[in-house]
């Protein structure tokens, strides 16, 4: 779910070719995992099949990796919405909240807004899961005591991007 | 609901150091706030101004219909003696004083007679799970039971307004966990007020809300109210 999203937004940031999203992906976001180029041609294909990405021209000689991309309003509007909407609450969503905080960075978005909509999400959870540790029996403790740990791992990362922000933005912007 | 107590575009110097920068909250009576932040935010000189222990340099500080940053020194702490109570993360018990008599202290200093308010504090005890260490000194109590007889401490007097701040700091998960449950239940009980500071993600999960103090300013997160 994450890959369209993010190849959407480095579009935003300008107009591209596959190969130039794949090598940006890789760079900022692949982090071992390069993304196979069968993966963004297809991706790019279904966005454009569902109007978030034209094709606004083809260089002489085009092969499947010189068609430029450019993102549409619609796109934008996808990538505005998942950007601004906290992430369920669940461990191990890092590498989803990493992708957003870059990517807000680069489009010179509010990141820590959105940091700051993600922390009250999150502790808007695990008020709840205190809540059922206070009215529960001790399997209930043992379970949201579960929950609680990882949701307060995931804040502490939270922190730790907001504290490191401004290094952030200058390290992920031309 | 009534607010209870309000800071509004508080600002505060420590010499050159400005703590805080405009912070402005309310709390509604009976809430349970916590203040969140990281290490020097201001979130503990907000609830020193908030308990008119500090006078802000600029701003409003009420409590009710009274404005406590135009009181004098005298009548700031007697409110604090009659309607705050305060609960911190180290060295808050007379050595000296029996955990019972530390438990009485505000109400001594209230001009409760040592009979009646010894015979109030001990009531604390069982129903903290304290029984039986009333006769103790601080310094024959775990940290565990030394903060909850910091808290009996702090509710003994029924207060309007309890101020926490780090009161799980100096404790392990579990007794932290204990504390909590039982500041959460008497605040609850007696209808106290309680602003709560802490980083601790946990510890702000018992609250209604959490308020983040950033660069001494209050931003409260978007969709989350009261």
């Amino acid at each position: 779910m994450t890959v369209p999203l993010t190849l959407l937004g480095l579009l935003e940031r300008e107009p591209s070719h596959g190969y130039d999203l794949k090598r940006d992906y890789d760079t900022f976001f692949g982090r071992g995992k390069p993304l196979p180029y069968g993966q963004v041609y297809s991706t790019l294909s279904r966005l454009a099949r569902d109007g978030k990405v034209v094709v606004s021209d083809v260089e002489p000689g085009a092969g499947p990796d010189r068609k430029r991309y450019v993102i549409t309003d619609r796109g934008a509007t996808e990538v505005e919405h998942w950007l601004t909407e906290p992430v369920e609450p669940e461990p191990h969503l890092q590498t989803v909240l990493f992708a957003k905080v870059v990517l807000a960075l680069m489009l010179g978005r509010p990141a820590e807004e959105y940091l700051d909509t993600q922390r009250a999400a999150h502790l808007r959870r695990m008020r709840e899961l205190t809540e059922v540790k206070r009215a529960g029996g001790l399997v209930d403790v043992m379970l949201a005591d579960h929950g609680l740990y990882h949701l307060e791992a995931d804040l502490r990362w939270i922190e730790m991007a907001g504290a490191r922000l401004d290094a952030l933005r200058k390290a992920v912007r031309r | 609901m009534t607010v209870t107590i309000e800071a509004r575009d508080v600002t505060f110097s420590f010499g050159e150091t400005q703590a805080l920068r405009g912070a402005s909250l309310a709390v509604e009576a009976g809430e349970i706030v916590a203040v969140m932040g990281p290490s020097g935010s201001g979130k503990s000189t907000l609830l020193h101004c908030l308990a008119g222990i500090l006078v802000p340099d600029s701003g409003e500080v009420r409590f009710g219909d009274v404005r406590l940053d135009t009181l004098g020194e005298a009548e700031r702490s007697a409110l604090r003696r009659d309607r705050f109570g305060f609960v911190f993360q180290f060295g808050q018990l007379v050595p000296e004083l029996t955990a019972a008599e530390n438990v009485a202290l505000p109400l001594l200093l209230g001009g409760v007679r040592r009979g009646p308010a010894l015979r109030s504090a001990r009531a604390w005890f069982e129903r903290l799970g304290l029984g039986g260490l009333e006769h103790r000194r601080s310094g024959e109590l775990s940290g565990g039971q030394a903060q909850r007889v910091a808290l009996a401490r702090g509710l003994v007097a029924r207060p309007q307004v309890l101020f926490a701040d780090e009161p799980t700091g100096a404790l392990d998960s579990l007794t932290g966990e204990e504390v909590m449950d039982l500041l959460v239940d008497t605040a609850r009980e007696q209808g106290t007020t309680v602003v709560l500071v802490t980083h601790e993600p946990r510890v702000a999960a018992y609250a209604d809300r959490e308020v983040v103090v950033r660069d001494g300013r209050v931003n409260a997160p978007a969709g989350v109210g009261s």
